[in-house]
C-alpha cells in the first residue's frame, strides 16, 4: 500500500501548490508552489524521501509523456503558427545554442576561478 | 470509428503506443533525431489528420496524462533534495551559469522578436521556450500566449537541444561536467537532461537541477520581461 501513501503526499502538494496559486495574485504556477512546499518538506524532514521516491520517480519518468496532448494541440494551431513559422524557427534555433554557450561558459569559468583562488 | 472514439482510454491508449513506437524506432536506429516525443506527437498528429478524428475527441481520453504534469513537477524536488550537498559546493558556478541562462533565453527572445516585429501574445508566447513544460505552459498561460504553441516550441527546443547538444558543448569547448549539465538542463530542459543522463551522472544531476531552478528563475524573468514589449 505505500504506493496510495506516496501518491497521497503528492497530491496533496500539489493540492496545496492550487490552493496558494488561487489565493495568491502573482504569475507562478501552482505546480512550482508544489515543488517549492516539497523541496521544503523534504529538507525540514517532515516528508521523508523514502516516503514519496518510488511515486516520485514514476511520475519523473512519465514526465515526457505528459508533454504529448499540449504539444499535440498543434493541429489546432497551426493556421496561427504557419504565418510566423520562420520567425519561430530562427528564434527557437538561436537562442537555444546561444543559452547552452552562454550558461555552460558561464558554469566553467566561475568553477575555474574558485579553483584557481583556493577555494 | 464510432465506438473505437467514444472510448476514453482512445486518447490515452494512443499517446502511450505512440511513445511506445518512438522509443522502439531510437533503439533500433540509434538515431539522436529519431526522439520518442518528436516520433510520439508527430505519429499523433498523423493518425488524427488522416482519420479525421477530432482533437477534442483525442483530448477526452488524453487529456489524464496532462494532469500528471503538476504532480510530476512537484516531483523534481526530490532529485533537487538528493543533490542538495552538490549544490552547496558549487552553488556559486552553478547559480551563475543557470542566471545568465535565464538571461540569455528571455533577453535573446526579447531582441529577435523585436527584429521580427513579432505581436505581444508571439513575444510571450516564446518567453518560456527553455523551461520545461509543466512550468513553461503555466507562465505562457499567465502570461496571455498561446499554451499550445508553447508547449510545441518547448518540445522541438528540448529534442533540438539533445541533438545539437554534444555539438555544442564541444564548439564552446565546454568540459567540466557540472558546467556541461548545467548547459544541457538550461537551455532544453527535460529533453536535454536525457542527454546529460547518457553523458554521466553528474551531468544527470546537474541537468535536472537546472530543470527546476532555471523553471524557477524564468517563472519571474519571464513576468519582468513581459512589460519590455
Amino acid at each position: 500500500m505505500r504506493y496510495v501513501k506516496q501518491f497521497t503526499i503528492i497530491l496533496f502538494v500539489s493540492f496545496l501548490g492550487e490552493i496558494i496559486h488561487y489565493f495568491v495574485p502573482l504569475p507562478v504556477p501552482a505546480s512550482i508552489y508544489g515543488l517549492i512546499i516539497m523541496l521544503a518538506a523534504l529538507s525540514s524532514g517532515l516528508v521523508k524521501t523514502a516516503s514519496v521516491y518510488e511515486a516520485g520517480r514514476f511520475l519523473i519518468d512519465i514526465m515526457p509523456l505528459t508533454f504529448i496532448p499540449a504539444a499535440a494541440g498543434l493541429i489546432n494551431v497551426w493556421a496561427e503558427l504557419k504565418p510566423v513559422l520562420l520567425p519561430f524557427a530562427v528564434i527557437t534555433f538561436v537562442s537555444t545554442v546561444a543559452v547552452m554557450g552562454v550558461s555552460g561558459k558561464v558554469t566553467q569559468l566561475v568553477l575555474k576561478h574558485g579553483k584557481k583562488t583556493g577555494k | 470509428m464510432e465506438f473505437l472514439t467514444g472510448s476514453v482510454f482512445f486518447g490515452l491508449l494512443l499517446s502511450i503506443a505512440a511513445y511506445e513506437l518512438g522509443m522502439t524506432l531510437k533503439k533500433k536506429t540509434g538515431l539522436g533525431i529519431l526522439n520518442p516525443l518528436l516520433i510520439a506527437v508527430a505519429a499523433v498528429i498523423a493518425v488524427l489528420a488522416l482519420t479525421g478524428i477530432d482533437f477534442e475527441t483525442y483530448e477526452s481520453g488524453a487529456q489524464y496524462l496532462s494532469y500528471m504534469l503538476t504532480p510530476a513537477t512537484v516531483c523534481l524536488a526530490i532529485p533537487l533534495y538528493e543533490k542538495l550537498e552538490l549544490l552547496k559546493h558549487d552553488f556559486k558556478a552553478i547559480m551563475a551559469g543557470i542566471v545568465s541562462g535565464v538571461l540569455t533565453s528571455v533577453v535573446c527572445v526579447l531582441a529577435m522578436s523585436a527584429v521580427f516585429a513579432l505581436e505581444h501574445e508571439q513575444y510571450v508566447t516564446l518567453l518560456p521556450k527553455s523551461i520545461t513544460t509543466a512550468i513553461g505552459v503555466g507562465v505562457s498561460e499567465e502570461l496571455g500566449g498561446i499554451v499550445s504553441i508553447t508547449a510545441a516550441v518547448i518540445v522541438i527546443t528540448g529534442i533540438l537541444g539533445n541533438v545539437i547538444g554534444e555539438a555544442t558543448l564541444k564548439i564552446f569547448k565546454i568540459t567540466d561536467p557540472v558546467a556541461k549539465g548545467i548547459a544541457l538542463g538550461s537551455s532544453a530542459h527535460a529533453i536535454g537532461t536525457t542527454k546529460a543522463m547518457e553523458l554521466g551522472e553528474t551531468e544527470g544531476a546537474m541537468s535536472s537541477l537546472s530543470i527546476a531552478v532555471s523553471g524557477v528563475l524564468t517563472v519571474i524573468a519571464a513576468s519582468v520581461f513581459a512589460q519590455f514589449y
